[in-house]
C-alpha cells in the first residue's frame, strides 16, 4: 500500500530581546551558570511577573509576517508540572487565547509554491537547564535561561514530507531573521522544534494516529527523524499493527526515534489563566504602527527580484533567504552591475568561499563595489572571464581592488593582435602533427590549439581573438 | 483617665485599670503607656518632641515582654533591629526637623509574616519556609520604610494564610487578647491580636477571603481589605493571587486611612495593581453622613448567625440611621454560592502557587532516594494538613476532565457574584453586614470540622470574589465580653465611602476605646 505522511510542527523560537520576558535579567547566551537571575525569574516566594513589552511587539511582528490575525484580547496561562529546571513549578505560557492565530507561510518545493497554515503563535517563558556532570547522584541546575522569551509557532498538519518540513522550517527561520526577532541559531537552541507525525493510506481523508517527536534542534535531525518515523509507522501498518499515540525522542547516535512517554503517562498540565498578569489588550493602532515598521518580507522580495531584475525563481529564492545577502546583491546592482551576472558570482564563488570560511555575508571581505568594478573589467575586455575567477579570489583574499590585482599580477588580457598572432604562429610551429590531423578533419583538436595558445600567453590572450586567428590560419 | 501631657491639647484616655498615674510630667510614666496609643497620637508626641522614638519603641517591647507569652502573636520579634532603626529615625527627626504628620517616622508596626522583609526571616508560619530569609523587600513594606516606620516583628498566621483561626500555624497558635482560651480569628490572627494587645501601634494583614476583617472583628480592632488592585501584592507570598490583598489592621479608623494613604497605589512590579490616582483617605473622615444610602443585604441575616451578633449589627444600622444615613434593603442573590465558589478558585490558584516549594532551591528539604522521593518527602513533611488539603482540592479542580465542572464553573459564578454587587451599588453607597457570624470561638472548637471553619468567612468571602473593598469595625460585645465586628463594603476603588461611614459610626460609639484586660 502507498502511504502519505501528515506532519505538523511546533517551532520554538527564542526571541532576541535584551531582557527576559517577565523581569529585567539579561538573555545573553553562555554566561556562568545562575549569574543572570533574579527573585522573579527563579520564582522566589511573593514575587510577580511583569510582561516585557518588547516580547509582545516581537510576537505581533511575527504574526503579521506570517499572515496571522492578531488577537485584540489574549492572556497568559499557567502550565503546571514539576521539574528541577522549572523553579515556580509552572511555566507561564498562553493557552486558550494566544496572541496570533490563523496564519500561513509560503514554501517553494520543486519549483511549486505551497501554503502551510499556522494555527497559532503564542508567547511563553523558557525553562532552565539541568546539567548532569560530576558523576555523583546529583545534577546541577542553571537558571540563566529561565524566563528567556520564546514564541511557539504551531503549524497546521499541512506538511506532507520531510523535505517540506525542512523548507517550512527554513522559511520560518528566514522570516524570523528578517524581522530581527530570533537569530535562528539551532546549535545554541534558539530555534528548535517538536514534530507531530502520522501516516495514512494515500487517498484516505482521516488522519492516522500520531506520535510526537520532541526537541529536534537541527535541520538535519528534523529530516532524519521524520524519515525514520514515517518508515517506522508504515512498517507497523504494513505488518497489520497499530501506532501507539506517544511522545518519542530522537536518538542522534543511533539514528532512531525512541519512546519517551505513552499517552497514559502524558502530563496533565492543569492549564488555567495566569492570575498574576492582566489580560493583554492590543490596539489596532499599535498593530498598524508595527506593520509599517516591518522590513520588506522575504516572499515579497523574492517576487520583486523575479519581476524587477529578471532573475529566475531559483536565484531569487536563494538571494532573499537572508536579508543581508539580498541587501548585498541589491547594493551591487545599484552600483551598475548586471543582475544575473552578480547573482551568478554570488551563488557561485562567493557562497563557496564564505562557506569554506564559515563566514556570513556581513563578514565578507569582498565588497559589492569590488565585484561590480571587476565585472566592468570583463565587459571592457581588460580581463577574460577565466582570469576573472583568479582576480575574484584575490579580491576575496586580500581585499584589494580588481584593477590593482590585475596590474600587480600582470593579468591584463592580451588584445594586441600582433602578440596573439605571434603566439599562434609559435604554437603551429611547435605542433605540426596535430595541425596535420586537424586539416585532415579532426576538428575537435581546435580546443587543444586554444589551450596551447593560452598556455603560451599565460592565460592572458583574449580568447575570442585567439579563436578567430586560429580559424584564419588553419583553414 | 490621664492627661498625658499638660502642654498638650491631646487628651488621651486609657481604659486599663489600676494604672491611674499622676498628672505630673514624668517621662518615665509617659513612656510606659506609649504602646497604647494610635498612629496619630504617637505622631503628635514625636512631632512636639515630647517623647523620643526610642521611648515609643521601648514601650512597645516592654509591653511585648509583659503579654506576649500569653498572646503569642509573633513568629519573629525584631527588637535589636528596631532599636537601631529607632536611633536612625530619631536622628532624622532631630537634625532635619521633619514634620511627621504625613509620615510614619518612628511608628512601630507589626507585619504579617507572609510579606517579604529583606534580611528578615519570612515564614508564612510554615515549616517549609521556616529558614527562608528573603533577599528583597515587599512593595508595601518598602513604602513603610520610606516613611520611616519601625518594624516590631513578624506576626503569626494560619500557614500560607489558609485558615480562619490562626490554629493552622505551623509553629504555634495565637490567643485572642479578650479571652486567652479563644482564637483571634485568621488568617491574620497574629496581626489582629498584636494590635488588640497593644504589642504594636498598628499592623498589616492580608485578606484572601476575610483574613483581615474576620480577625479584626474577633479582636475588637479595625481591619480594612482594599479593592483588589489598590495595594501592590509584590512581596506578599501568594495564596490565591486573584483574591489576595494587603490592608491595615489598626486601633481606629483614622489610622486605617493613614496607612491606606501610604500603602496604596500602582506598583510597576505588580501588573495587577491599578494605575489609578490615590485620594487622601483621611480627607473624608468627619464628612456628613446625611443622605448616604446604606444597603442591608437580606441574604446576610441568616440562620446560624449568633443572636448577639445579630442584635449588635441591627443596633449599628439604627445608629447609622440616626446619623443621617438611609438604610435600604438590597439583595445579593448569589451569596449562597460564595463559599463553594471561593474554595474552588482559591484552592486552584493555591495548588499552583505552592508548587514552587519543592525543596530544590530554598526552604525546607527532606532528602529522598531520588528526585521524586525528595519532592514527596519535602512537601509531605513541610506542609501542614490544611495546606495539603487545599493543594489536593485545587489540583483536583484543575485536572483534565474536571476543569469545566469546577474551576471554569466557579469562574462563571464569580462573575455573577461580582454583578450582584455592581447591581446593588447602583442603589446604595455602601453595604453593611456582620463581619463574622459569631464572635471568637474556643481554641480547638472547629479544628475537627473544616467546613464549619470555612463558614466563619461566609460574610467576607463574597467581597474578595467581587474584588470590592470592605472594612470591619468594632460594633459591640457579647455577654462574654467578646468583640463583635461590623462590616462595611464599598464599590470598586471607593474606600473613601467605607472609611467615611466607619469613621462616623466610630466617633459616635465607644466600642473602639475598650481594651482587653491582659
Amino acid at each position: 500500500m502507498r502511504y502519505e505522511a501528515v506532519i505538523g510542527l511546533e517551532v520554538h523560537a527564542q526571541m532576541l530581546t535584551d531582557a527576559k520576558i517577565f523581569c529585567g535579567c539579561s538573555t545573553k547566551f553562555g554566561s556562568e551558570p545562575n549569574t543572570q537571575t533574579c527573585p522573579v525569574c527563579i520564582g522566589m516566594p511573593g514575587v510577580l511577573p511583569v510582561l516585557n513589552k518588547k516580547v509582545l511587539e516581537f510576537a505581533i511582528k511575527t504574526g503579521i509576517a506570517t499572515n496571522c490575525k492578531i488577537s485584540p484580547y489574549s492572556r497568559f496561562a499557567r502550565k503546571n508540572y514539576f521539574y528541577p529546571d522549572l523553579p515556580k513549578g509552572y511555566q507561564i505560557s498562553q493557552y486558550e487565547l494566544p496572541i496570533c492565530e490563523y496564519g500561513n507561510v509560503e514554501i517553494v518545493v520543486d519549483g511549486e509554491i505551497k501554503k502551510i497554515g499556522i494555527t497559532r503563535i503564542h508567547m511563553e517563558e523558557d525553562a532552565g537547564k539541568n546539567i548532569h556532570e560530576g558523576g555523583g547522584n546529583y545534577s546541577f541546575v542553571d537558571l540563566n535561561r529561565t524566563g528567556v522569551p520564546l514564541m511557539e509557532i504551531v503549524s497546521e498538519p499541512d506538511i506532507r514530507s520531510p523535505l517540506e518540513a525542512i523548507e517550512y522550517m527554513k522559511k520560518l527561520r528566514t522570516i524570523l531573521r528578517y524581522l530581527g526577532v530570533c537569530d535562528g541559531n539551532m546549535e545554541q537552541g534558539s530555534l528548535r522544534c517538536d514534530a507531530n507525525v502520522s501516516v495514512r493510506p494515500l487517498g484516505q481523508k482521516e488522519f492516522g494516529i500520531k506520535t510526537e517527536i520532541k526537541n529536534l534542534n537541527s535541520f538535519k535531525f528534523v529530516e532524519k527523524a521524520l524519515e525514520y518515523e514515517i518508515k517506522r509507522q508504515i512498517k507497523i501498518l504494513d505488518e497489520g499493527g497499530r501506532i501507539e499515540q506517544e511522545t518519542r525522542l530522537w536518538n542522534t547516535e543511533r539514528g532512531i526515534t525512541e519512546p519517551m512517554r505513552s499517552k497514559e503517562e502524558a502530563h496533565d498540565y492543569r492549564y488555567f489563566p495566569e492570575p498574576d498578569l492582566v489580560p493583554i489588550t492590543v490596539e489596532q493602532r499599535w498593530i498598524d504602527e508595527i506593520n509599517e515598521s516591518l522590513p520588506e518580507l522575504p516572499d515579497k522580495k523574492r517576487h520583486r527580484f523575479v519581476s524587477g531584475y529578471g532573475l529566475p525563481e531559483y536565484d531569487s529564492d536563494l538571494l532573499t533567504s537572508e536579508k543581508p545577502l539580498a541587501d548585498w546583491f541589491e547594493m551591487a546592482v545599484s552600483l551598475g552591475g548586471q543582475p544575473k551576472a552578480i547573482s551568478n558570482w554570488i551563488m557561485g564563488d562567493l557562497m563557496r568561499f564564505l562557506n569554506e570560511d564559515t563566514k556570513t555575508i556581513e563578514e565578507c571581505p569582498l565588497k559589492p563595489k569590488q565585484l561590480v568594478d571587476m565585472l566592468k573589467l570583463i565587459e571592457n575586455g581588460t580581463i577574460s572571464g577565466k582570469i576573472a575567477k583568479t582576480v575574484f579570489q584575490e579580491i576575496y583574499k586580500t581585499g584589494k581592488d580588481a584593477e590593482i590585482i590585475v596590474k600587480e599580477k600582470g593579468l591584463v588580457q592580451i588584445s594586441d593582435s600582433g602578440a596573439i598572432e605571434k603566439a599562434v604562429d609559435d604554437m603551429i610551429a611547435k605542433n605540426p602533427k596535430e595541425v596535420e590531423r586537424f586539416k585532415g578533419g579532426e576538428e575537435k583538436l581546435m580546443g587543444f590549439f586554444v589551450g596551447q595558445v593560452m598556455k603560451l600567453t599565460k592565460g592572458k590572450a583574449n580568447p575570442q581573438m585567439v579563436n578567430e586567428l586560429l580559424k584564419k590560419k588553419l583553414s | 483617665m490621664l492627661n498625658f501631657n499638660n502642654k498638650s491639647k491631646v487628651f488621651i484616655e486609657f481604659e486599663t485599670e489600676n494604672q491611674q498615674l499622676n498628672h505630673d510630667n514624668s517621662t518615665e510614666e509617659n513612656r510606659l503607656k506609649l504602646y497604647s496609643l494610635t498612629i496619630s497620637e504617637v505622631r503628635d508626641l514625636l512631632e512636639r518632641k515630647e517623647v523620643s522614638v526610642k521611648d515609643v519603641v521601648t514601650s512597645i517591647y516592654e509591653r511585648i515582654d509583659a503579654v506576649e507569652d500569653r498572646v503569642t502573636a509573633f513568629v519573629t520579634i525584631t527588637k535589636d533591629e528596631a532599636l537601631k532603626i529607632a536611633d536612625r529615625v530619631q536622628e532624622k527627626i532631630t537634625s532635619e526637623n521633619i514634620k511627621s504628620t504625613t509620615s510614619l517616622l518612628g511608628i512601630p508596626l507589626a507585619i504579617k509574616d507572609n510579606m517579604c522583609t529583606k534580611g528578615i526571616r519570612t515564614t508564612c508560619s510554615s515549616k517549609i519556609l521556616s529558614n527562608f530569609i528573603p533577599p528583597y523587600e515587599s512593595t508595601v513594606t518598602s513604602r513603610l520604610i520610606e516613611q520611616g516606620y519601625v518594624l516590631v516583628g513578624k506576626t503569626n498566621l494560619d500557614e500560607f494564610a489558609m485558615g480562619s483561626s490562626t490554629e493552622n500555624s505551623g509553629f504555634h497558635i495565637t490567643k485572642n487578647p479578650w479571652d486567652l482560651e479563644s482564637i483571634p480569628g485568621g488568617s491574620s490572627g497574629g496581626s489582629a491580636a498584636a494590635v488588640a494587645a497593644d504589642e504594636c501601634i498598628a499592623a498589616l494583614g492580608s485578606d484572601t477571603g476575610g483574613s483581615i476583617r474576620q480577625p479584626a472583628a474577633l479582636c475588637g480592632v479595625v481591619g480594612l481589605k482594599p479593592t483588589y488592585g489598590r495595594v501592590s501584592r509584590y512581596g506578599l507570598v501568594a495564596f490565591a493571587s486573584s483574591l489576595d490583598q494587603i490592608g491595615p489592621i489598626t486601633k481606629n479608623v483614622q489610622d486605617s486611612a493613614i496607612l491606606m494613604n501610604i500603602i496604596s497605589g500602582h506598583d510597576p512590579l505588580d501588573s495587577t495593581s491599578a494605575p489609578l490616582p490615590v485620594p487622601d483617605f483621611t480627607a473624608v473622615l468627619g464628612q456628613d453622613m446625611k443622605g448616604i444610602k446604606i444597603g442591608i443585604p437580606k441574604e446576610y441575616f441568616i440562620e446560624g448567625m449568633d443572636r448577639e451578633v445579630g442584635i449588635s449589627v441591627r443596633d449599628s444600622i439604627k445608629k447609622l440611621d440616626s446619623l443621617g444615613a438611609i438604610p435600604v434593603e438590597v439583595s445579593l442573590p448569589r451569596t449562597g454560592y460564595a463559599v463553594a465558589t471561593y474554595y474552588v478558585l482559591a484552592t486552584s490558584e493555591a495548588s499552583s502557587n505552592l508548587a514552587r516549594y519543592d525543596g530544590v532551591k530554598y526552604g525546607f528539604r527532606a532528602e529522598g532516594k531520588d528526585l521524586m522521593d525528595t519532592y514527596l518527602n519535602t512537601r509531605a513533611q513541610g506542609f501542614g494538613a490544611e495546606v495539603k488539603r487545599r493543594i489536593m482540592l485545587g489540583t483536583y479542580a484543575l485536572s483534565s476532565g474536571y476543569y469545566e465542572a469546577y474551576y471554569k464553573k466557579a469562574q462563571q459564578v464569580r462573575t455573577l457574584i461580582k454583578r450582584d454587587f455592581e447591581e446593588a451599588f447602583k442603589a446604595v453607597d455602601v453595604i453593611v453586614t456582620p463581619t463574622s457570624p459569631t464572635a471568637a470561638f474556643k481554641v480547638g472548637e472547629k479544628t475537627a470540622d473544616p467546613l464549619q471553619m470555612y463558614l466563619s468567612d461566609i460574610f467576607t468571602i463574597s467581597v474578595n470574589l467581587a474584588g470590592v473593598p470592605g472594612i470591619s469595625i468594632p460594633c459591640g460585645f457579647t455577654s462574654h465580653n467578646l468583640p463583635i465586628g461590623l462590616q462595611i463594603i464599598g464599590n470598586h476603588f471607593d474606600e473613601e465611602s467605607i472609611l467615611k461611614v466607619a469613621y462616623a459610626y466610630e466617633q459616635s460609639t465607644d466600642w473602639h476605646k475598650r481594651r482587653p484586660n491582659l
